[in-house]
């Protein structure tokens, strides 16, 4: 082990030895799922971005969804001798081997946005969002915004058994347990799509009087919210008046509506999973020095105080 | 003189009807210990019928099956095969999938403490097939061996199973010579052994090799049992395709039509299917088709059709080159077409008679020229009524009437579409007696009219009837063509026989 | 013509009781459910709901009964919504006029419906497998054209179309009636509907009888990749984007079930477009029911299947022997008699 060890270090010293800068030099594999959502999009364009300004050599290799061939990239990024791997993991099982053989080639590897069941010493760090922490931050800013306030709220629930759906759901709950001002008053599924987000928030209209019982909407995420903003005014009422409106993800879209007033707040998952990921690898790398096995990121707040056009600007450009 | 005590199988008067036809009147069949009983017919003259009574595939309608004497009521094929009647099929129905040994014993495998004993099982079944001069690996897959050796398995297993009786349903018809020659050494050991074995097959060289005696069907009727060696070739085909008949029937007949030649195929032909042949057809003529199964019959059709494009030869039409490559084309220029298995090929079985009697006509009128509801009201009427088709209205799906009224149907079909050129493949199979002799007055009658028929038929007789010139047919070619006197029974058995002795010698 | 009503009628009674049934019991758990009012100069009610979120479904039903009339069957449909909702999103975002961005997107429709039917009706390839193809590729392709992202567009005629109105009623409602109307026209009006049912019956027989068998296949398909064009727009409109992800996802089931609802049988042969749009119409009832009802929604597959299969034994021959008096007005062989004289 201690040989091993030694001669990881010499490598890296040959490394320092004929290149110019330690961070320089630096080759990381980044196995992405695919693309099958404008977030994992995002998170694609910021890995790329963050790895260009530390100026690391990013090799990246989109798996299409399929654990095999994430197993085969994470294979060939060993072959190539990488510094590092990042892992976003399609499936929570079926990787202790793949991680053991990177263990064994002394490559740690950092896990992005999910997690594994796969022993901790494997893999080096996860970097993920804490998804009750989301529904919670929501479910605070709704508590905090109401100020004591009889409010009816209405819940568009993630798909049925996912685990961002049941999370978000809790976090949120947790938030409001105790205030008996806040009432969650319908909650259904709106599978975290636009169509069904309509739909879905259409029933609660015509189920809650004509909306007239409903003060606040809760959505699993941004996407469901901008699809029930649209029946919201399709009915006739004003979305960010009439009924607040607050989701998670933040994705770029949320913030139009955020400007445009029609949508309150959104807890932003971030698409920044490398950035940390980066830190606590240089860390590591610098002085040998294990991170936290969980990095938990920022579960940031923005309302339409935060001058909503400007994110959106800037979120634009991300491939959402 | 051998005692009805030989018999180890007796079928006494069995009856079995399907809607709209009588499979099997009232047939006799009696097996005798240690012999092979070759059982004959054209295709549907009842064998496979009989064959599924005896297994209890099907459930007879009357008559009795006496089993060693004693009377038997098989509930289905594994109750016969308890009871000592075993069958092997043309398609070997085992599992490929297995290895031999698991085909032998499945479902009686030997078992020790609960488990199956491979051992013993593999042991057993190389016993078994020792006595089959077969020497083979049973622990692989049946689906690693030949056919032969497959239906040499399948044979195995039924006799070993049953004991008695085995029934081999068209055994040779994928082997090679070599191949029969196996089987036939097996056939022969397993009669020495006492079993009465039913052989049933086309090829009539085999039945004159192995069998010992002949039973013959014919629509569903028996015409006789016959020892093998006391029957010649010539009167087994009399026998299959009917001849005494046809001399009373064809006296009637007198005129011979003198039409004007208007169809005229030239080196007419489709590789593997039908050789090329010269046809003429005049207005008013009928063209008989005859020769046994498999000779090119369907296939002659299939080519005049186009259902099959032809690829040499050129067709004319009063003297112009036509297209026939398609069944549309072929319509476009008068031509209709009755198709051998009505059930596949003719009747549209969920829609309406109606809708049924219009459909060439409306196929050629094409979509957006539909016929109004009133004038496919007054034809479908108008040929219920011409042609006597029995129902109960026009709205009535077509699958529910009788096989006769079904063909009544389809000809009407093509007769609304007032064609020139008929052709018709087997128009009188599988009918009731009185369709069958209307069917017969009609082709008459459109030939009186002009039209031009080719009329395809495994019933001499039939063709005797009605046929103004008859085209006989063996492997897949246009052997000899008769017409004026020449067209009797005699003659026309003659030509096919003369045909197969040849390919027999 | 009585007579003709009186048929037609029959043939769609089972579905109407089961209709009748279902928006019964919604409105007794839910009382508002019948109410309507006009607001913003369209109807507004639960009722309207369900025929504008039954849209992309009836219009799916539409030309899954054609396909399946024809002995065939169209996984596709949800796919090709997903492409047509990216092109057409795609096209006008990049500033093409909405006729022309119409007329693309419902040629790119045909076009799948043509790459489906030469499969089928060319190379003889099973239905079930052919329009696989299109169904695994096609997401891919959508998402290849948005790029993985909700492609969202403000051109207010496309928006129309997903939630506008006209003459009170949603876009969406008024377009699935015209067209489906309109395919019913032409199929019952000219001999279409009669070769279809004929091909989809007996293949061979009617081929071999000189009905043109490919070419109506072929016809069969593009009519309903048509149909899967004009699902998709919708559906893009009705959210104001192209989702590839999730637009006509699993949609093609309920097509089919909307077809097999309406008692169209799955191996073909006798059709009714009138009764596939009731089976659509009935699938959206249930869902918006469910939504209302307020149920968790852990149950709102099995409350689903449960009336559906409940529906099935409606349906089923078997059922309808034992209790015959439901399909009384069928059997009207009566009147036509009479009629021909």
């Amino acid at each position: 082990m201690k040989f091993v060890k030694a001669l990881a270090s010499a490598t890296i010293l040959a490394a320092c030895t004929f290149g110019t800068a330690s961070a320089a030099d630096l080759v990381v594999g980044f196995s992405q799922i695919g693309s099958e959502s404008g977030w994992r999009a995002a998170e694609t364009t910021l890995t790329k971005q963050q790895a260009e300004q530390r100026g690391i050599d990013l090799k990246f290799a989109d798996a299409q969804q399929k654990q095999e061939n994430q197993i085969k990239a994470i294979r060939s990024f060993i072959a190539q001798g990488v510094n590092a791997i990042l892992l976003a993991p399609v499936v929570a099982t079926g990787w202790d081997e793949v991680l053991q053989e990177a263990k064994d080639a002394e490559i740690p590897v950092i896990l992005l946005d999910r997690t594994v069941d796969a022993p901790k010493e494997l893999y080096l760090t996860a970097v993920t969002s804490d998804l009750v922490h989301e529904g919670n931050v929501a479910g605070k800013w709704l508590v905090d915004t109401v100020a004591g306030k009889p409010c009816n709220v209405v819940e568009l629930q993630g798909t049925t058994g996912s685990s961002p759906a049941i999370d978000r759901k809790k976090g949120f709950e947790a938030a409001l347990a105790g205030k008996d001002n806040l009432k969650i008053v319908r909650s259904q599924t709106g599978d975290f799509t636009r169509t069904k987000g309509k739909e879905v928030m259409e029933s609660f209209l015509k189920a809650e009087d004509g909306g007239k019982n409903i003060c606040a909407l809760y959505a699993h995420n941004d996407d469901m919210a901008v699809g029930a903003i649209q029946a919201i005014k399709e009915a006739g009422l004003k979305p960010g008046k009439d009924i607040l409106v607050v989701s998670i993800d933040a994705v770029p879209d949320i913030f139009q509506a955020m400007a445009a007033g029609e949508a309150n707040a959104t807890v932003e998952l971030t698409p920044n999973m490398a950035g940390p990921a980066f830190d606590a690898l240089a860390t590591y790398l610098k002085d040998g020095k294990e991170p936290e096995k969980w990095i938990q990121t920022e579960s940031k707040l923005y309302t339409q105080a935060d001058d909503p056009m400007k994110v959106y600007e800037e979120k634009k450009g991300l491939g959402y | 003189m051998q005692t009805s005590s030989d018999n180890i199988l007796s079928a006494v008067r069995i009856e079995k009807g399907f809607p709209g036809t009588k499979a099997l009147d009232k047939v006799d069949f009696h097996l005798r210990r240690g012999e092979v009983h070759a059982l004959l017919g054209e295709n549907g003259a009842g064998k496979s019928t009989l064959i599924k009574c005896l297994t209890g595939a099907y459930r007879r309608d009357g008559g009795s099956i006496l089993l060693d004497g004693a009377e038997v009521d098989p509930r289905d094929t594994f109750d016969a095969q308890r009871l000592g009647i075993g069958t092997v099929y043309q398609e070997v129905n085992l599992l490929p999938n297995l290895t031999v040994a698991e085909n032998l014993f499945l479902g009686r495998q030997p078992r020790r403490f609960g488990m199956v004993d491979t051992r013993t099982m593999n042991r057993k079944a190389r016993e078994l097939l020792a006595e089959y001069e077969l020497d083979l690996d049973v622990t692989r897959d049946l689906a690693s061996f030949s056919v032969a050796i497959q239906q040499v398995v399948a044979i195995a297993r039924a006799v070993d199973l049953s004991g008695k009786v085995l029934i081999l349903d068209e055994p040779t018809a994928s082997l090679d010579a070599h191949e029969v020659a196996m089987l036939f050494r097996i056939v022969r050991r397993l009669k020495a052994r006492g079993l009465g074995i039913i052989f049933i097959t086309h090829f009539l060289e085999q039945v004159y090799e192995i069998s010992d005696r002949i039973t013959v069907l014919r629509n569903g009727q028996l015409v006789g049992t016959r020892d093998t060696s006391d029957l010649s070739r010539r009167d087994l085909i009399a026998m299959m395709i009917g001849r005494e008949l046809a001399a009373e029937i064809h006296s009637a007949r007198t005129e011979v039509a003198e039409g004007r030649l208007r169809y005229r195929f030239r080196n007419y032909g489709r590789r593997g299917r039908i050789n090329p042949f010269d046809l003429d057809v005049r207005a008013g003529e009928v063209v008989g088709i005859a020769g046994l199964l498999g000779s090119g019959r369907t296939e002659t059709a299939d080519v005049l059709f186009g259902a099959h494009r032809a690829d040499s030869g050129t067709a004319e039409i009063d003297g112009q080159t036509v297209d026939l490559s398609s069944p549309r084309a072929a319509i476009r220029q008068k031509f209709g077409f009755c198709p051998e298995d009505r059930k596949t090929d003719g009747i549209v079985g969920d829609l309406s008679v109606r809708e049924n009697i219009v459909l060439a006509l409306q196929a050629r009128r094409g979509w957006t020229r539909p016929i109004s509801r009133a004038e496919q009201n007054r034809l479908a009427d108008q040929y219920i009524r011409a042609l006597d088709i029995r129902t109960p209205d026009r709205e009535k799906p077509i699958k529910l009437l009788s096989g006769g009224n079904q063909q009544k149907a389809i000809l009407a079909r093509w007769l609304a579409t007032e064609p020139e050129f008929l052709i018709l493949d087997e128009p009188t199979r599988g009918i009731d007696v009185g369709a069958h002799a209307e069917i017969v007055r009609l082709i008459e009658s459109l030939r009186e009219k002009g039209l031009s028929l080719i009329v395809i038929s495994s019933e001499i007789e039939e063709l005797v009837a009605y046929s103004t010139r008859v085209v006989v047919l063996r492997d897949r070619t246009h052997v000899a063509e008769l017409g004026g006197d020449r067209i009797t029974a005699h003659q026309i058995v003659e030509a096919i026989a003369a045909a197969n002795e040849r390919e027999a010698s | 013509m009585t007579s003709t009503v009186r048929t037609y009628l029959g043939r769609l009674l089972p579905q109407l009781i089961a209709l009748t049934i279902i928006i019964a019991a919604i409105s007794i758990i839910f009382p508002g459910f019948l109410n309507l009012q006009i607001q913003n100069g369209r109807l507004y009610g639960s009722l309207v709901d369900i025929l504008n979120r039954g849209a992309p479904v009836v219009l799916l039903a539409i030309g899954m009964t054609v396909v399946i009339a024809t002995k065939g069957i169209d996984l596709s449909v949800g796919a090709v919504m997903a492409i047509c909702g990216a092109v057409s999103a795609s096209l006008i975002t990049s500033g093409h006029s909405l006729a022309e961005t119409l007329l693309i997107t419902l040629a790119v429709g045909i076009l799948c419906g043509i790459w489906n039917g030469i499969l089928v009706a060319v190379l003889d390839i099973q239905p079930i497998i052919a329009t696989l193809v299109l169904m695994v590729a096609g997401r891919g392709i959508a998402q290849l054209i948005t790029e993985g992202a909700i492609l969202t567009f403000n051109d207010p005629g496309l928006i129309f179309i997903g939630s506008g109105s006209f003459a009170g009623l949603p876009m969406p409602v008024v377009i699935w009636l015209v067209f489906g109307v309109l395919v019913a026209l032409v199929v019952r009006q000219t001999a279409l509907g009669m070769l279809v049912e004929a091909v989809g019956v007996n293949r061979e027989a009617s081929t071999l009888s000189g009905v043109f068998t490919p070419v109506l296949l072929i016809a069969a398909y593009v009519l309903s990749g048509l149909c899967a064009a004009i699902a998709g727009v919708i559906a893009a409109a009705d959210i104001k984007g192209a989702d590839a992800n999730n637009a006509g996802l699993w949609l093609e089931l309920d097509a089919i079930l909307a077809v097999v609802v309406g008692g169209t049988s799955l191996l073909g042969g006798r059709f009714s477009i009138a009764a596939s749009v009731l089976g659509a119409i009935i699938i959206q009832a249930i869902n918006t029911g469910i939504l209302l009802s307020g149920f968790p929604p852990e149950f709102n597959l099995i409350i689903k299947a449960a009336i559906i299969v409940f529906i099935l034994v409606l349906q089923s021959p078997r059922f309808r022997a034992a209790f015959a008096f439901v399909s009384i007005p069928r059997v009207a062989g009566k009147p036509t008699e009479r009629e021909a004289k």
